[in-house]
This record gives C-alpha cells, sequence and structure tokens, in this order.
C-alpha cells in the first residue's frame, strides 16, 4: 500500500486538474489546471519507469502546449471575459453520448488487453530505452521520422510568412497612386 | 584516498544503516534531499554575497561590509529581513495564481539537482534520459514566469512576463542545440555516462574533456551564452530592466515571495553551471593524472565555483542588450552555429575513418575548426552589419 502512495498523489493531481480544466470559469486558470494534469501524468509514466516518455511528455505538453494554449487566449482576449453565469451547453445530450462512446471504447480495449489477464504485472527489463528509441528512429522508423520533420518546416514557413510584417518601402511600392504616378513619369518622359 | 573521495556516501550510507530496516528506503531519500537542499541553499547564501563583494570590486566600491567580519553574515541579515517583511498582494491580483507562481517556479529547479554528478557516484538519480528530463523541467519554469506576471495584474508585469517567457522560449532552442554534439558522441542521455565518456588522457596528460575539441568549445560558448539568457541573468536581464519595466514579473512580488523568486533565480544559474560543468568541463574529473589524488566532489566544486565566477564577472562587465538585439542573437547566431556544430562533431567523429591524414588527431582538430571559425565570422558579421566600422557618436566626441 505505502508503495501506491506516489500513485495516488499522481493520479489526484492529474484527475483534479482535467476536472478544474473542464469546469472553471477563468480560461487562464483552466489552461494552468490542464498544465498541471499534464504533469500529473508526466509523473505517473515516471513511475511506470518510462523515462524517455516522462520527460517528453513535460517538455511537449508542459512547456510548449501550456504555453500555446495561455498565449492563445491572452491574445484573443480570452482572459478578459468576465463569465458569472453557470455553463449552460445547448446540446449536453449529445456531449453526454460523446463522452460515453470513449470511455466504453476505451475500457473495451482496457479490458480486452492480455497484460490485464496476465494478473502479475511483469514490465519489460529494457537497457538503455533512450537508445533504443534513437535507434528505432533512426532505422525502421526513419521515413516517418523525416516526414514529421518536413512537415514541422512547412508549418513553421507557413507561420513565418502569416506573421511577417511587410516592408513600408514595399507596400507604398504597391499602392496604386505610386504607381500611376510612375506611368505618368514615364509617360512624360518618352 | 579512496575514503576521502568517497566521504559522503559512505557516511550516508552509515547514517542510513542506523534506521530501522523497514524505513531505510525513505530515510536513504530524505537524506540525499536534505543533503541537495542545504549545500545549494547554503551555495545560494555564499553567492549573494560573493556576487556583491565581486560586484563592488568591479565597480571601485566595497560591497556589503557591515554584518559580521568583512559583511559575511551579509546573507543571514537579507534572508531575516525577507522572512519579516510584509507581503503584499494588489487587491486586483489572481490570489491563488500570485501565491503559487513562486512554489511552481522552485520545485522543477530543486528537482533538476537530483540528477547532476556532484562527484563519483554521487547522482542522486541516474535517469536513462536525464539531459532530456533536464531541460524538461527547465521548461516547466515558463510557466510559473507566466502566472507571475499575468497573476499581478498590473501592465508591467504582464510585459516584463512576456519577455521573460520569449527570452526563454528562444533560448532554449541553441541551449538543447548545444548539448546534442555531446550527447551524439557520449552516445547517452545519462550524465552519469556523459562524465564517463570524458575520462582519460590524451598524450598522457591532455585531459579528454568536451571542451578541448573545436566542436565542444564552440559548443560550450553557445552553451554558457544561452544558460545566460535562460537564467536571465546580466547581460540578458532584460526581462526586470528597471529602467522601462520597474522590476518585469517580480514588480507586483515582496518580502519572502520575492525572496523565492531571487532563489530560484540563483538556483537556476546553479543548476545550468553544473549542467555545463558535466556536459563539458568533464564533470568530476581531475584535470591532470597527477591531481587524480584529490577527491572527486573536490573537483566538480572547483569548476562549478568557476563558472558562477565567469557569471558574475560577466554580470559586472557587459551592458544588457536590446529586446531586439537578443532575439536577433538567438535565431540568427546561435542557432546557425549550434547546427554547424553538430556537423563539426560529427565530421570530428567520423573523420578517423576516412584514413590517410584524418587519422592524425591534430589535422581533425584544424579541419572541424575551420569548419567552425569561418561561420562564426561570417554569421557574426551578418547579426551585426556594422562590426568593424568607425562609430559616430551624436553627442559625444
Amino acid at each position: 500500500m505505502p508503495n501506491n502512495i506516489p500513485f495516488y498523489l499522481a493520479a489526484a493531481v492529474t484527475l483534479g486538474g482535467a476536472i478544474a480544466a473542464m469546469s472553471l470559469r477563468n480560461l487562464v486558470h483552466c489552461a494552468l489546471c490542464a498544465a498541471g494534469a499534464f504533469a500529473g501524468l508526466g509523473a505517473i509514466y515516471l513511475q511506470l519507469g518510462a523515462e524517455f516518455v516522462a520527460a517528453a511528455q513535460v517538455l511537449v505538453y508542459v512547456g510548449a502546449i501550456a504555453m500555446l494554449i495561455v498565449f492563445a487566449i491572452l491574445l484573443t482576449r480570452g482572459g478578459k471575459v468576465k463569465l458569472t453565469a453557470r455553463q449552460t451547453a445547448p446540446n449536453r445530450f449529445v456531449g453526454f453520448l460523446i463522452v460515453l462512446l470513449v470511455c466504453a471504447s476505451l475500457a473495451g480495449s482496457i479490458l480486452r488487453s492480455p497484460s490485464l489477464q496476465a494478473r502479475t504485472l511483469a514490465l519489460p527489463e529494457v537497457t538503455a530505452p533512450a537508445q533504443r528509441i534513437g535507434e528505432n528512429l533512426m532505422t525502421a522508423y526513419v521515413l516517418p521520422l523525416e516526414t514529421v520533420g518536413l512537415l514541422l518546416t512547412a508549418a513553421m514557413l507557413g507561420a513565418v510568412v502569416l506573421a511577417i510584417r511587410e516592408e513600408p518601402e514595399a507596400r507604398l511600392r504597391s499602392e496604386p497612386t505610386a504607381q500611376r504616378r510612375q506611368a505618368l513619369e514615364e509617360a512624360n518622359i518618352s | 584516498m579512496n575514503w576521502l573521495d568517497q566521504i559522503f556516501v559512505t557516511s550516508g550510507h552509515q547514517l542510513v544503516s542506523l534506521a530501522p530496516a523497514s524505513l531505510q528506503p525513505a530515510a536513504s531519500v530524505l537524506l540525499t534531499i536534505a543533503a541537495i537542499m542545504a549545500v545549494c541553499g547554503g551555495c545560494f547564501a555564499l553567492t549573494t554575497i560573493i556576487e556583491r563583494k565581486g560586484l563592488g570590486r568591479i565597480q571601485n566600491r566595497r560591497g556589503p561590509n557591515r554584518v559580521g567580519p568583512c559583511g559575511l553574515f551579509q546573507p543571514l541579515a537579507d534572508g531575516l529581513k525577507m522572512l519579516t517583511k510584509e507581503d503584499i498582494v494588489p487587491s486586483s491580483a489572481d490570489k491563488a495564481a500570485h501565491f503559487l507562481a513562486p512554489i511552481i517556479l522552485t520545485v522543477p529547479i530543486w528537482l533538476t539537482f537530483s540528477l547532476l554528478p556532484f562527484g563519483r557516484n554521487m547522482a542522486a538519480l541516474n535517469l536513462d534520459s536525464g539531459v532530456l528530463f533536464f531541460f524538461a523541467l527547465g521548461s516547466a519554469t515558463e510557466l510559473a514566469v507566466f502566472m507571475a506576471g499575468w497573476s499581478s495584474q498590473n501592465k508591467y508585469s504582464v510585459l516584463g512576463a512576456m519577455r521573460a517567457i520569449a527570452q526563454m522560449i528562444s533560448y532554449e532552442v541553441p541551449l538543447a542545440l548545444a548539448t546534442v554534439p555531446v550527447l551524439m558522441l557520449a552516445g547517452s542521455l545519462s550524465l552519469v555516462d556523459i562524465v564517463q565518456a570524458q575520462g582519460g588522457y590524451a598524450l598522457g596528460f591532455v585531459p579528454r574533456w568536451n571542451v578541448l575539441t573545436p566542436w565542444g568549445l564552440v559548443g560550450f560558448g553557445l552553451f554558457l551564452t544561452a544558460a545566460t539568457a535562460e537564467s536571465n541573468r546580466s547581460p540578458f536581464d532584460l526581462p526586470e530592466g528597471e529602467s522601462e519595466l520597474i522590476a518585469g514579473y517580480l514588480t507586483e512580488y515582496s518580502g519572502f515571495k520575492y525572496a523565492l523568486f531571487f532563489l530560484g533565480e540563483y538556483l537556476g544559474l546553479f543548476a545550468v553551471s553544473g549542467l555545463g560543468v558535466t556536459l563539458f568541463l568533464g564533470g568530476w574529473r581531475a584535470p591532470l593524472p597527477i591531481l587524480e589524488w584529490a577527491p572527486s566532489w573536490f573537483w566538480f566544486g572547483g569548476k562549478f565555483s568557476a563558472l558562477i565566477f565567469v557569471f558574475i564577472w560577466a554580470r559586472g562587465t557587459l551592458p544588457r542588450l536590446r529586446l531586439d538585439q537578443l532575439l536577433n542573437l538567438a535565431w540568427k547566431f546561435l542557432v546557425p552555429m549550434a547546427l554547424i556544430n553538430m556537423l563539426a562533431a560529427a565530421i570530428w567523429h567520423l573523420s578517423p575513418q576516412w584514413g590517410g591524414v584524418f587519422t592524425s588527431p591534430p589535422m581533425r582538430w584544424l579541419l572541424t575548426a575551420a569548419m567552425l571559425v569561418f561561420p562564426y565570422v561570417w554569421l557574426g558579421r551578418a547579426v551585426n552589419p556594422r562590426a568593424g566600422a568607425k562609430r559616430e557618436y551624436a553627442y559625444a566626441e
């Protein structure tokens, strides 16, 4: 029982964070609670011996995705909206149905998994898991890795193109008045 | 001399064996935590007084010299003052986030110390993906900075937090990329294995530290620059630029919470210094074979103190950067340089297989050094086009 205490703590943080992220009124609070849930999930991975996954979970979800959510809320002024009324969803029934479906499918696959029927959970002993992950990424899964790299590069270029500010000179040159003036000048010269 | 090297490990084991058998695992964990917190807390107190004294020396003044002999008890007085000060929370502040931010900032930084090998057999945790975990914990502090800035409901705080986050995200990239060559050549993410890989001596007296290779030297420079920015220290301390932002995200903090931010800043500095020592300066290894008699923790502490001194020195002598200069430096200079450095490290590693002249170490040294010097000059000119031109002063002659 005392060995399970870290698991219960991490599970409580994950569940509490997730519930708070859904039910709190302030959007920034929701984002921060979601980050707490991500961190709790990382702790569970760590307890299961998946160090690499735990580190990646914290690095990507707490470090990057939570920041992204927070920035999105701040930039869209969502943080300033004061919500005092009770949360009302018009299609609450449909939402409940979707939750039920997701839960049922997850529970079904968990109950059918062979490790649950084995009764005693035996974690496979892997030496240097990070090295194994790296070797697999560089040999068997090198094509998916390269594809992901290409996709991310394209996404980054797209973001730069969207965010880049046009130079003031270029804008002046593209203005119709400037063009007409230039055309007039050329006409005068000829 | 082996007993002196392992004195902390053996005395720790003896202390743990005093506890009843059922409590021994917990006692061992608690003892390790207590040791790390005591040593790092002591280092924090010592560094504040050394920094103030050092800055005083650089600026031609004496520094604190009233409390105790030569002002050595100044940290104690500062601590007492911070503890007894009134804790002021703005009435419009978001109370919960305002309270939690300093705690969330310091907890991940404490966790990073469990990964550092302070000496032979002296790493609290030897995680297989240690370096990755280190960066994960480092990135968790960004959220705390945001919480501090946003919850204060103060424009200066929010702007300071935005600046700090932009800076931390930008400099995390070169910081991580600068460490990649070390991981590539050590073939492991574990900090203990990385120190192991830097063992032995070339020619019988030159240590095989990473910093003594061309890519390691460049990587160390990149790492130090990015680490300074990551820990918000001068010359990259513009999130707290007092002439523009009062104190940035710290504006609305007082008393013990302010002290916690201060502690977090210094602990972050210690953590990246310890990582730099481990990755590039050979960790706890002695610099010469005839100096092997000194205990391993002594060498770690010595290198660590030297790095801290370099940080204090930089703070005393370098002017603060502007925000656009800061971001340009990260994205247009440090990141490309780190990528080229990875290529240089790969060539350093693979060139002995090519045969011919490449098998001799001086030839490899020259080849990789040339690969790095030319991009350094070229990128430096691209970032600062006016470098080398005669300066024109508007109001001074």
